[in-house]
């Protein structure tokens, strides 16, 4: 089942909504600019009434998998259920009609939700003071390595390296790279974790930070975090804590307290505000006291009770967006801290870990564990042991998604060949745990006797595999003038004639 | 505990399946000194007291009406309608994730690849991406993207920008090591000229001439637009800037104390391959159907990583979402209508304001369509006053330009009806 477009559904006579002020008197736009600022053709939006408006996006919502209906055991993505009452609080007319350049008197309320949720961050992950500014996770990344680089800056130092990890986010790389630093990657060693020995060689006083994850992509705690802290701080660099997988260990130990100077977090996965089909997320960077005169302006500062944004920061790195971030989603992630409690989040997160090495120890008879156990909250396993038989982890991906499950994390991180990176997290009962490995089981049964069933699949949802390679030959004829189609944005017949 | 979902048994089956004793047997990893006992935080809350707790900061804050709201500086009140909150509160939309698994995510990358057209269409440029966080981000995306374009490293901001627009795009110049110029002409090393349409104070520039000269000197033009404008104003398109950027926050979305917005982004044919963030295109499975997936990803983080042309990897999805709903209920004459109105009511309470004794236009020469920036005397008495009269009263804009002490920006949508200006004035002149 597949749904037209909008534009497709357009009907030339289809009314008009009605609004208001039709009423308004006095000379129009028409009348009173000049004919050059003026717009030539109208805009081809679609006209539709509103029955049919909704019908459309009815349906739409129906082509969609989503965590309200189904497991997404999707490797650092942390995708646990999204609690309706953060709905709820966030579409509060005290929150959500505040304009951004009200006075602060009349605002007060906002600002001190803004203030408790900076320090309860800092309580959970043992930082000093945090900005709640990044619009989302790798956001974040590159704020925080704006305020290294102006830290060392203040200094007199000019460094001009990153390290990177091979297992790390595709993020840490590209935002060290557009802050202007030249990325190194350190390898992982056997084991999965970073390569100590490799570490050494590569830190020099060249370094302006390390970026690491903990516990890593693989789900590995990095146990020598604390050498690795010595190493980094002994060439005067700074370590970096890439918070996408926080939901391993609150309360259970914090990055600060492992030797980590700046921390960002992604509300959108650890404090489960929605993923919104790909956003708006939230990605706050938490610092030790060093990075605190650098951080966004501006700051919310809280004496007496009374609650101001501080503007006059002289050090201060600037703006990384408009306003104070993305307020709603403050909101909601604040309303979660609040409703949790500190057991609660502690709680969550030895869940997670539990959930994690238990569905691991369903599924290690059927799928390769390139590392030994215990994991934290997620584990990668490989699916190197049906190579023979033809079947590679998209296959699995795919015959998962025909059983209702969401994929887990496929291809990452890179260096697991045919990773499967399964993060059930501790939203998920243990009978759809149970129920996930079993669809597990068989898909590999399946791919020893049948495999060839399994490279048809998905049958049964809207679409099968789309061929991407020959979308990607069509862009590209577009791009270099030998099509007139894009592509990427629908042109109607009449359109595409030049 | 809230939204947890093992019982105590559970947790013992589990521990016994997996073949340890304790949960301390799964942490061992994690050297004993880093070990926290907790967290030093209050015990959770019932959803009962957790609303209270929640209920009370918003009832510290104050909601100034729709129709009483006069002040706009980049966030403005509009109707929105029902059906904007009807579709985006659906959990299919809201709790999905960025649709990598195409099969499972045709809702998801469909209304994208609907974003994508409406946002071409409107700014009349070739292509559209997915979104990006605001418009500020917007406007520094689009700086980088002219830097790598065409080598240069200094970007000119022309006229009135956003200031806060101007701040980030500093951030990010600074980066990268990219010059941020304010005001005079392209030259050589020009990367791209940024205007503001309307700017910030809501006056109309010259578009073209700014394009024209720009382009003379071999730079790009980036063009930040209001969107709602488009259904009025010749779009960036029309007069041949390379790249347009704006805030869509109008089309849908509340305003939230600032966020989340949405920032879109269009280009020409000719730098689609340095766009940032996802982009959607159309494809067919292996019965002929039609699909749609994320298309080009080899500029993004997740395949390029160090060489990519951004950062990004979430956006903002759902707020695109939104407004799309919001462009399809309106429809282009709804567009029309909204912005026509707008112009009209701010022309009648432009009138109106200029005429108070003291009171004028700070720049009766220049046209505006429905933000104007208005000479007053005393401006922060005048908004105290008005504030206790339950109006959010115009914009102070001498907090970032020093040149314009007592200019005060007032907005007028669709949503101040006649009666709301005549309390206006009323207030005023009392």
């Amino acid at each position: 089942m597949t749904e037209p477009l909008s534009f497709e559904l357009s009907r030339p006579n289809a009314p008009s909504p009605r609004l208001p002020g039709a009423d308004a008197a006095g000379p129009g736009s028409g009348d009173l600019l000049p004919g050059d600022q003026l717009r030539k053709r109208e805009p081809a939006l679609p006209r539709l009434s509103e029955p049919e408006i909704m019908r459309h996006y009815s349906k739409l919502a129906s082509l969609n998998f989503s965590i309200s209906e189904q497991f997404y055991p999707l490797g650092s993505c942390t995708m646990k259920y999204n609690p309706v009452a953060n709905e709820a609080a966030a579409s509060l007319p005290g929150f959500a009609q505040l304009h951004p350049y009200q006075d602060e008197e009349t605002v007060q309320g906002a600002l001190e939700l803004m203030w408790r949720l900076e320090k309860a961050l800092c309580a959970v992950v043992g930082v000093d003071r945090v900005t709640l500014q990044p619009a989302a996770g790798a956001h974040g990344e590159w704020t925080a390595l704006r305020m290294i680089k102006a830290y060392q800056h203040s200094k007199g130092e000019a460094r001009s390296e990153v390290l990177v990890p091979d297992s790390a986010h595709g993020t840490n790389p590209a935002s060290a790279a557009l802050s202007g630093f030249q990325v190194v990657e350190v390898k992982s060693g056997p084991d999965g974790r970073i390569s100590l020995a490799d570490l050494e060689s590569k830190l020099s006083p060249r370094t302006a930070a390390l970026m690491l994850t903990n516990p890593n992509t693989l789900g590995l705690f990095e146990r020598q975090i604390l050498d690795i802290a010595e190493l980094v701080h002994a060439v005067g660099a700074m370590l970096y804590y890439d918070g996408a997988n926080l939901n391993a260990f609150m309360g259970i130990c914090r990055p600060g307290d492992m030797g980590f100077d700046a921390v960002h977090m992604n509300l959108h996965k650890t404090f489960t505000t929605p993923h919104g089909g790909g956003g708006p997320g939230a990605g706050p960077v938490g610092v030790k006291a060093e990075l605190v005169p650098f951080l966004p302006r501006p700051t919310v500062e809280r004496a007496n009770g009374h609650l101001t944004l501080d503007f006059k920061r002289p050090q201060s790195i600037g703006r990384v967006r408009s306003f104070y971030g993305n307020f709603g989603m403050l909101v909601r992630a604040y309303t979660y801290i609040v409703a949790m409690g500190g057991d609660g989040l502690t709680q969550a997160s030895r869940d997670a870990v539990l959930s994690a090495n238990y569905l691991r120890k369903q599924v290690e008879d059927d799928l390769e564990m390139p590392h030994e156990g215990p994991c934290m909250h997620e584990f990668v396993a490989s699916a190197r042991n049906l190579h023979d038989n033809g079947v590679r982890a998209l296959d699995i991906a795919k015959a998962l998604l025909d059983r209702d499950f969401y994929a887990p994390t496929v291809y990452f991180p890179l260096v697991v060949p045919e990773a499967i990176m399964v993060e059930p997290t501790e939203t998920e009962s243990k009978p759809t745990l149970d129920r996930f490995a079993q669809a597990i089981k068989e898909i590999v049964a399946e791919a020893r006797t049948n495999p060839q069933a399994l490279h048809d699949e998905p049958r049964h949802l809207p679409v099968g595999r789309l061929d991407e390679v020959a979308a990607a030959r069509r862009i590209n004829a577009y791009l270099t003038g030998q099509s007139e189609d894009p592509i990427l944005r629908w042109k109607g017949p009449e359109q595409s004639v030049r | 505990m809230p939204y947890l979902v093992h019982s105590p048994e559970d947790r013992e089956a589990m521990l016994e399946s997996i073949g340890v004793r304790s949960m301390d047997d799964l942490l061992v990893d994690i050297p004993q000194p880093l070990r926290a006992r907790g967290l030093e935080l209050p015990a959770g809350l019932s959803e009962f007291e957790t609303m209270a707790i929640v209920s009370s900061l918003a009832s510290r804050n104050r909601v100034f009406a729709d129709r009483l709201t006069f002040r706009g500086g980049g966030v403005y009140r509009r109707f929105i309608p029902a059906a904007v909150a009807a579709v985006t509160s659906k959990p299919e939309f809201y709790t999905a994730y960025t649709p990598y698994q195409p099969e499972a995510s045709q809702g998801t990358l469909q209304a994208i690849y609907e974003f994508q057209t409406l946002i071409a269409e409107l700014t009349g440029l070739d292509v559209a991406n997915a979104s990006l966080y605001d418009g500020a981000t917007a406007v520094g995306e689009a700086a980088m993207m002219a830097h790598t374009h065409t080598g240069r490293n200094e970007v000119v901001v022309h006229g009135y920008l956003h200031p806060e627009y101007t701040e980030v795009l500093r951030t990010f110049a600074d980066a990268r090591g990219i010059k941020v110029r304010k005001g005079g002409e392209a030259n050589a090393k020009t990367a791209a000229v940024i205007l503001q349409q309307p700017d910030f104070l809501g006056l109309l520039v010259d578009a073209r001439g700014i394009t024209e000269s720009a382009h003379q000197a071999g730079a790009l033009v980036i063009a930040c637009v209001d969107p709602i404008s488009l259904a009025i104003l010749a779009p960036p398109g029309e007069y041949g800037a390379d790249i347009a950027v704006g805030e869509g926050q109008q089309l849908g979305l509340a305003p939230s104390y600032g966020g989340p917005h949405v920032g879109f982004i269009a280009c020409r044919r000719e730098l689609v391959r340095r766009l940032p963030g996802r982009l959607v295109g159309s494809a067919h499975d292996a019965a002929g159907r039609r699909g749609f997936v994320l298309a080009l990803s080899a500029r993004e983080q997740h395949i390029r990583r160090e060489k990519a042309s951004s950062n990004i990897c979430t956006n903002h999805s759902l707020c695109a979402l939104a407004a799309s709903v919001y462009m399809t209920y309106m429809g282009p004459i709804g567009m029309r209508q909204v912005a026509e109105v707008s112009f009209k009511r701010a022309h009648a309470l432009a009138g109106r304001l200029a005429a108070l004794p003291g009171w004028g236009l700070a720049f009766p020469e220049r046209q505006f369509l429905y933000e104007f920036p208005v000479r007053v005397p005393n401006p922060r008495a005048v908004i105290k006053k008005l504030g206790r009269k339950g109006i959010l009263g115009g914009l102070d804009v001498s907090r970032w330009f020093r040149e314009l002490k007592g200019v005060v920006t007032f907005t007028c949508t669709e949503v101040n009806d006649v009666a709301a200006l005549d309390e206006l004035m009323a207030a005023l002149e009392s």
